[in-house]
């Protein structure tokens, strides 16, 4: 049952993430991750992080890709023109891509420190302990200071994102102008 | 318990739930306009059998009757995918939804609960996030000003009040320790209405910010901006005609229903008595099963109740006043919220 379902879903997560760079229009391209983003929760349910998943689907399925559709309608990006690319570009890079993820591959099945998760298992052996403890646990006792890191950059991200949107407000001479025309 | 039956019971619950949805959908349509009759002193729906209780099945009959008008310069998939995405998403979300006592039923069996999650909450709020690309996707692909206009006002306003909602929920879920929704309502347990979350846990804020966003996120009255008739025509369903038409309507009213859950479930003790043991208990099976399916249904249908009596009483917010109310209002007070409550249960 489980093996199914990981069939099924790593099927339609692949199929988004090549549909995603085949697409031309920009709002399918964008739709397409989202059912990567989906289908990629779906794994983590089988894995048995449901915290996790949820996490996944309301952070990335349902608020960045959200602003990724609304940029996409509000600029009206239209459909992209087709190129394949210069000829040294396809005859290098594909085999290149296969390389590198050949490396990738192998280092993660040989990296001893990973353990092995099998799909039916969930994360936490104990009975009536759910993942959200176990998690907040981590986070909060071995993983505090880049926790906390993490939350100051965010911090940091949104402070630039409102002083590159403010308006110029030290010269209201100026601005009147401005509306004026 | 077998695969087979597992699969067989899941299947008849899934089928008795979504009727009942749909129907339940289908009359506080005629709940909605009976009242607002009243409220501008008129009677509303009257023709149709008694009371004029038959006019969502004949409204039904006719919105599936209609010619199904698609415009030449739409773009197809999304438009047509529009529609079921946002009606899907208003249905799965029921799912997770306890509306009945729990321990009922033949052997580990739950009988009055499709799924019982344990992030359950978090599911709701992962599809409600889902069904905004219905909307968003119907305006888009409509290729018409107007319904780009009120795709791109409901995108902004659901993602603006989603935050408020998420958080006005932190202070229930600090309180019961579990986002799994059985355990936050057998929390609120134990005596009755003294014990629900919105009196004796002093989640009234929380309560009040729920409201504000849920009627936000629903897109009702007084924030009704992305189909302001004055303003849009439509609004994002401009370009709709026929079922696919009548599919955002129900999708709308489907949410409302599942907010009304939700609300119902964290904050007024969901399917508890709210007398606690004042009248003693019962040790029949059809009164242990059939009266929490009344007490849920009773504080689903008071919640109703107060959603079109507000869109009776209040006018349309302006959009700029909707912004500033959500970001400078509505979640400031959730962040202090949290605070106080988290304070609350430290110190004690």
């Amino acid at each position: 049952m489980h093996l199914i379902l990981f069939l099924v879903f790593a099927g339609f997560c692949l199929g988004g993430a090549i549909n995603l760079l085949i697409q031309s229009h920009p709002i399918n391209s964008a739709l397409s991750l989202i059912v990567v983003m989906v289908s990629l929760a779906v794994l983590y349910l089988l894995l048995g992080a449901e915290f996790l998943a949820a996490a996944q689907v309301i952070v990335y399925a349902g608020a960045i890709m959200v602003l990724f559709t609304f940029v996409v309608m509000l600029l009206n990006a239209g459909r992209e023109a087709r190129t394949m690319g210069s000829r040294a570009a396809r005859s290098i890079g594909f085999p290149a891509v296969v390389a590198i993820l050949a490396v990738i591959a192998t280092v993660i099945l040989h990296a001893q420190s990973l353990g092995v998760a099998r799909l039916s298992d969930g994360l936490t052996n104990v009975p009536g302990q759910t993942n959200i403890e176990l998690l907040s646990t981590v986070l909060f006792t071995k993983l505090l200071l880049p926790f906390e890191v993490t939350s100051v950059l965010i911090l940091i991200a949104i402070l630039g994102a409102v002083a590159l949107a403010r308006h110029d407000d030290t010269d209201p001479q100026g601005s009147a102008e401005r509306t004026d025309k | 318990m077998t695969i087979l039956q597992f699969f067989l019971w899941s299947l008849l619950k899934v089928a008795v739930v979504t009727v009942v949805m749909l129907l339940g959908v289908a009359y506080t349509v005629l709940l909605e306009r009976k009242l607002v009759g009243r409220i501008q002193n008129r009677w509303g729906p009257s023709r149709v059998g008694p009371f004029g209780l038959l006019q969502p099945l004949v409204d039904g009959a006719k919105s599936f009757l209609k010619e199904d008008i698609i415009p030449t310069g739409v773009y197809r998939p999304l438009y047509l995918l529009a529609p079921i995405l946002a009606l899907g998403c208003a249905l799965i979300s029921i799912g997770v939804v306890p509306f009945g006592a729990p321990n009922i039923g033949p052997g580990p069996l739950d009988l009055f609960e499709i799924a019982n999650v344990n992030v359950g909450l978090l599911v709701i709020l992962g599809v409600t996030s889902i069904g905004v690309y219905g909307i968003a996707l119907a305006g888009w692909s409509s290729n018409n000003k107007y319904s780009l206009l009120g795709a791109l006002r409901s995108s902004a306003q659901l993602v603006s009040y989603e935050l408020a909602l998420g958080l006005s929920l932190v202070g229930v879920v600090l309180r019961a320790g579990s986002l799994n929704l059985r355990v936050i309502v057998e929390q609120q347990a134990t005596n009755g209405m003294l014990s629900w979350n919105l009196f004796g846990g002093m989640q009234f804020v929380a309560f009040f910010i729920y409201l504000m966003a849920a009627y936000a996120e629903t897109n009702r009255s007084p924030f009704d901006l992305p189909e302001a008739e004055s303003e849009l025509t439509g609004g994002y369903h401009t370009e709709y005609s026929s079922m696919k038409f009548a599919m955002f309507f129900m999708a709308e009213y489907g949410n409302m229903i599942t907010v009304g859950c939700v609300a119902t479930l964290l904050f007024l003790g969901g399917w508890t008595n709210p007398f606690g043991n004042l009248f003693g208990t019962s040790n029949n099976i059809l009164v242990r099963a059939l009266f929490p399916l009344f007490w849920f249904v009773l504080k689903v249908f008071s919640f109703l109740f107060l959603y079109v009596w507000v869109r009776g009483t209040l006018p349309r917010f302006r959009y700029d006043q909707l912004m500033n109310y959500g970001w400078r209002w509505l979640m400031p007070l959730a962040i202090l919220n949290i605070v106080a409550t988290s304070l609350w249960l430290a110190y004690r």
